[in-house]
């Protein structure tokens, strides 16, 4: 193993005098503030408890299937359980996750500017999203929702006897918080470049969130509208879904879907983009194929709005319409298949180090891989027609949430956690941690591709009893994840205050936001910087005192003309 | 930075003056297009003339014609997003055929029959 | 950050912060285009489905009203161009004219909306609410507003209709979906326009905007612009359907 190299050896560091977090006091600089730094962190608190609520019912659904004849919850509460896991996580966690919290923080930061093109919008959005996360926390109070993330129609509009209409407008409320933040992100990067940070030269991160929020402004107002639709059908009795009144669940469906899956691509492209950062950084070597990344992240981007039918492979689609989305959906896996060689091939004669962040991307190749070609699997006619609606499916996307995006999530926070905070976070507890998550992960999620194989579907709350060994193995591992997840919880806030102070570039690494001091100012620069070097260039850069193989200390390269 | 030679190009009221003309004439137009029976062709005349109509007020009014590549570059993007949620949608309608071989929509009288079966 | 005059403190130049704001409300207008985008899929789909309904509830509307109303978005265009060219061109007592005429059109839009739809609840043409396609040819003096040769024309068009279409008054259901859903959507839109015109007419009248810099009138334009473009399609589907029988 080589040798890390850190800059912080000498004699210990103090922190920076003014930071963002001491520059104002009081709750007020923090609830109305515009920094987009003090924004990610308010995200960061609001997120981490909708993660929490969302884990709670996951708990709750596996205590509950331990036994097959499910002792533990009725079949209606069970059905409210995987129902508000489901629309927590997916509209309160993954999408706003990475964007929101680690976005914010560093898209400024990585391309030289002050803030985000719109600060007010960044703070307002984070308002419309904690607006939106309390009308879904009134319909979990107020019983919960049963219809099943989805929402499918006739259920959630006409016969559905739980708090439908709340939570569907509090999801509702919410994409507004999303599109604002795309909005931003997308104009942010237009406008605000440093001189000398050509698009070429941004950070991956950087075109994964383009890629990100492009997605988000094309795909979040359709599901708004359709869910407008839906709370209008059961308020006020309009009938677009509604068989009864000649309406169509089919169009429903469409509808949410055409959103819905491109909404997968916003929960994977930030955390793709997260591990184009770790890689390059802890193997000590430029990103393999920077711009073949850059135009995979666009292309996932616009692909993922062709395939979303393949959700509806068995409403009755003919065979035409079939097999076009089938192999759209063969499509859309190449690129994402691309950015996977090329961050191996990045590792391959690279100086690999494998501190935290290293770990959680090491599992993201890897868990990203089986729950990609998993996709693969379900987007095959033939093997859908029998996994559809099993835990294959489950498994799948897990693989892809949890073992992909919220490993990104993880591998960031910790990677960014001395410039977010000025402190480092304790490595062995981390490592530790993060292996517990990878084998908790594992046990949790793995037995349930058997199980959708061996054709247990998923939402019911009842099984046939040899399927319980399954079972039980899942929750064991759920409950070993559980503690994967709360030591970081734990141990990152401890670091935050009693860490050791960590200095500007702890790793060292290459961006922009590394040769600011930790924590940043509230204006992130003191003086707009001008980059005149390529990302990743770990060869350029003697001012990091990287020991790099083959250094040859060659001349800083010239200024590239900005442009568009 | 980066930023575009942005020369704010000043419309004079007179290109607005026959915008406004052409736009009430082509509203006079759709309207006298509907009483004519062109049967199939009667709602895409209508959308054409619509759609016309919506092009010189993005061109001229949004000053979008006077606008860098970007902005319409932007238009391009949100107009065919539509064009997709549109057609590919369409496309699953137009191809549904149920069991007994009936193309989807079945008849009118479909609140007394189910959606057609895989 | 703190403002410098009309410099916002993220911003290098006042020209970045043009380009920027100009950015932001044309990104802003394509999700426009896809919101409005789901319900015109609903609507197509529907009558595609159910065109002898949609040819019924589409032949209940006024084509005067609706067609006035058309031409009152059209001239509140032009009235907020102009308005949009008085700030450009510095022409300080011009531009809370136009900004007001621009108001009064929208007003005026909202008044004929109004009309028509206190007219639909009184037909009994509103979905889910006692809806009944049949209210007025069966109670002609419960609906004094329509005339007697008018009525008739319309029983003969219901009859027609039923003939093709045994469950009518469902499937109408869902034209007056998408007509209260789209219209009702379009005013929601024209409101909040007309509330940023509020505050562009107080700013005009304080003399906050000249040539150098106008950008809050340049992107209310493109956003009211945007709403008159939602109604040139809206026009035609919702009002001329089937129209020359």
């Amino acid at each position: 193993m080589s040798a890390v190299t850190k800059t912080n050896t000498g004699p210990a560091l103090q922190l920076p005098e003014k930071t963002y977090l001491n520059s104002t006091y009081g709750i007020r600089s923090w609830l109305l503030t515009t920094d987009h730094k003090r924004i990610a962190l308010l995200y960061l608190i609001s997120v981490t408890f909708f993660f929490f609520i969302g884990g709670f019912f996951a708990m709750m659904i596996r205590l509950h299937l331990l036994t097959p004849s499910g002792y533990l919850l009725s079949a209606d509460t069970y059905n409210r359980m995987f129902t508000m896991h489901g629309v927590t996580m997916i509209f309160f966690f993954l999408i706003p996750s990475i964007p929101a919290i680690l976005g914010n923080f560093l898209i400024p930061l990585m391309i030289g500017a002050k803030d985000l093109a719109f600060p007010k919008i960044n703070l307002l959005s984070w308002y419309i999203y904690i607006i939106g996360g309390s009308f879904t926390l009134y319909s979990m109070i107020t019983g919960g929702l049963d219809t099943g993330w989805t929402f499918y129609t006739p259920l959630s509009t006409v016969y559905s006897n739980s708090a439908v209409a709340p939570a569907v407008v509090g999801v509702f409320i919410t994409g507004f918080s999303s599109i604002l933040t795309g909005l931003n992100f997308l104009v942010t990067v237009h406008t605000m470049r440093a001189p000398g940070m050509t698009w070429f030269r941004l950070p991956l991160f950087v075109w994964a969130h383009y890629a990100t929020s492009v997605v988000m402004i094309l795909g979040t107002p359709v599901i708004a509208i359709t869910l407008g639709l839906a709370a209008m059908e059961r308020v006020f009795g309009l009938g677009f879904f509604n068989p009864a009144m000649g309406g169509d669940p089919i169009l429903f469906q469409h509808l949410f879907w055409f959103y819905s899956h491109p909404a997968v691509y916003i929960m994977i492209l930030p955390a793709m983009g997260v591990i184009s950062e770790l890689i390059p950084t802890f193997a000590r070597k430029k990103l393999f194929g920077y711009h073949f990344v850059a135009a995979a992240s666009l292309a996932i981007a616009v692909i993922g709005f062709l395939v979303w039918t393949h959700h509806m492979f068995l409403t009755g689609q003919s065979t035409y319409s079939a097999v076009a989305f089938s192999f759209l959906t063969f499509l859309v896996a190449i690129p994402s298949a691309i950015k996977t060689f090329n961050w191996t091939a990045t590792l391959f004669g690279g100086s690999i180090s494998f501190d935290t962040p290293m770990l959680y991307a090491f599992g993201f190749l890897g868990l990203f891989l089986v729950g990609g070609l998993t996709g693969l699997f379900l987007g095959c006619l033939g093997i859908d027609m029998h996994v559809h609606d099993t835990y294959f499916v489950v498994a799948h996307f897990h693989y892809i949430m949890v073992g992909g995006a919220v490993m990104g999530y993880l591998g960031g926070l910790h990677f960014w956690w001395p410039k977010i905070t000025g402190r480092m976070y304790p490595e062995w507890i981390a490592r530790i941690a993060a292996l517990v998550l990878f084998v908790g992960f594992n046990l949790t999620f793995f037995p349930q591709f058997v199980l959708g194989y061996l054709g247990m579907p998923r939402r019911y709350h009842v099984y046939p009893p040899e399927f319980q060994v399954y079972n039980v193995m899942s929750t064991a591992g759920a409950s070993i994840l559980a503690i994967g997840y709360l030591l970081p919880m734990v141990y990152l806030t401890w670091a935050a205050f009693y860490g050791k102070v960590a200095g500007n570039n702890p790793w060292p690494a290459t961006g922009l936001e590394w040769t600011t001091q930790s924590p940043p100012l509230t204006e992130n620069f003191e003086v707009t910087p001008v980059v005149t070097w390529e990302a990743y260039d770990f060869h350029n850069r003697p001012e990091l005192g990287l020991d790099v193989p083959g250094h040859t200390g060659s001349p800083t390269v010239a200024p590239a003309h900005g442009d568009d | 930075m980066s930023e575009q030679e942005h020369i704010d190009h000043i419309v004079p009221p007179s290109t607005y003056i026959t915008i406004i003309i052409t736009l009430l004439c082509l509203t006079a137009l759709t309207v006298a297009a509907a009483y004519v029976d062109l049967g199939i062709f009667n709602i895409v005349v209508a959308l054409a003339i619509a759609t016309l109509k919506a092009t010189l007020v993005v061109l001229f009014f949004m000053h979008a014609k006077y606008s860098p590549k970007r902005t319409k570059l932007v238009i391009m993007a949100g107009i065919f997003w539509l064009l997709i949620l549109l057609f590919m949608t369409l496309s699953d309608y137009a191809s549904r055929v149920d069991y007994r071989g009936i193309r989807y929509p079945m008849s009118q009288n479909t609140h007394f029959i189910a959606s057609p079966r895989a | 950050m703190h403002r410098t005059g009309a410099l916002y403190g993220q911003f290098e130049t006042l020209e970045q912060q043009k380009e920027t704001a100009s950015l932001g409300m044309w990104i802003f207008l394509v999700t426009e285009v896809m919101f409005f985008g789901g319900i015109m899929l609903a609507y197509t789909i529907n009558r595609h489905t159910y065109f002898h309904a949609f040819a019924m509830g589409s032949k209940t509307l006024s084509l005067g009203l609706g067609g006035t109303n058309t031409a009152v978005l059209i001239a509140s265009s032009f009235t907020m161009a102009m308005g949009v060219w008085s700030a450009q061109t510095g022409k300080k007592k011009l531009l809370p004219m136009f900004l007001s005429l621009t108001i009064l059109l929208g007003f005026i839009f909202f008044g004929i909306k109004y009309v028509e739809y206190a007219q639909k609840f009184h037909h009994h043409l509103v979905p889910g609410r006692n809806f009944d396609i049949t209210y007025c040819i069966d109670n002609p003096n419960k609906c004094e507003d329509i005339d007697a040769k008018d009525l008739a024309q319309e029983r003969h068009e219901i009859e027609e209709a039923m003939a093709a279409d045994p469950d009518l008054n469902a499937h109408a259901q869902l034209y007056y979906s998408a007509y209260f859903g789209m219209t009702g959507l379009h005013a929601l839109h024209m409101v909040i326009g007309a509330g940023l015109l509020f505050w562009l007419l107080a700013g005009s009248l304080q003399g906050r905007f000249t040539p150098e810099w106008n950008t809050p009138v340049d992107i209310v334009g493109l956003y009211w612009h945007f709403v008159d473009i939602v109604w040139i399609y809206l026009f035609p589907l919702l009002y001329l359907i089937d129209r020359h029988k």
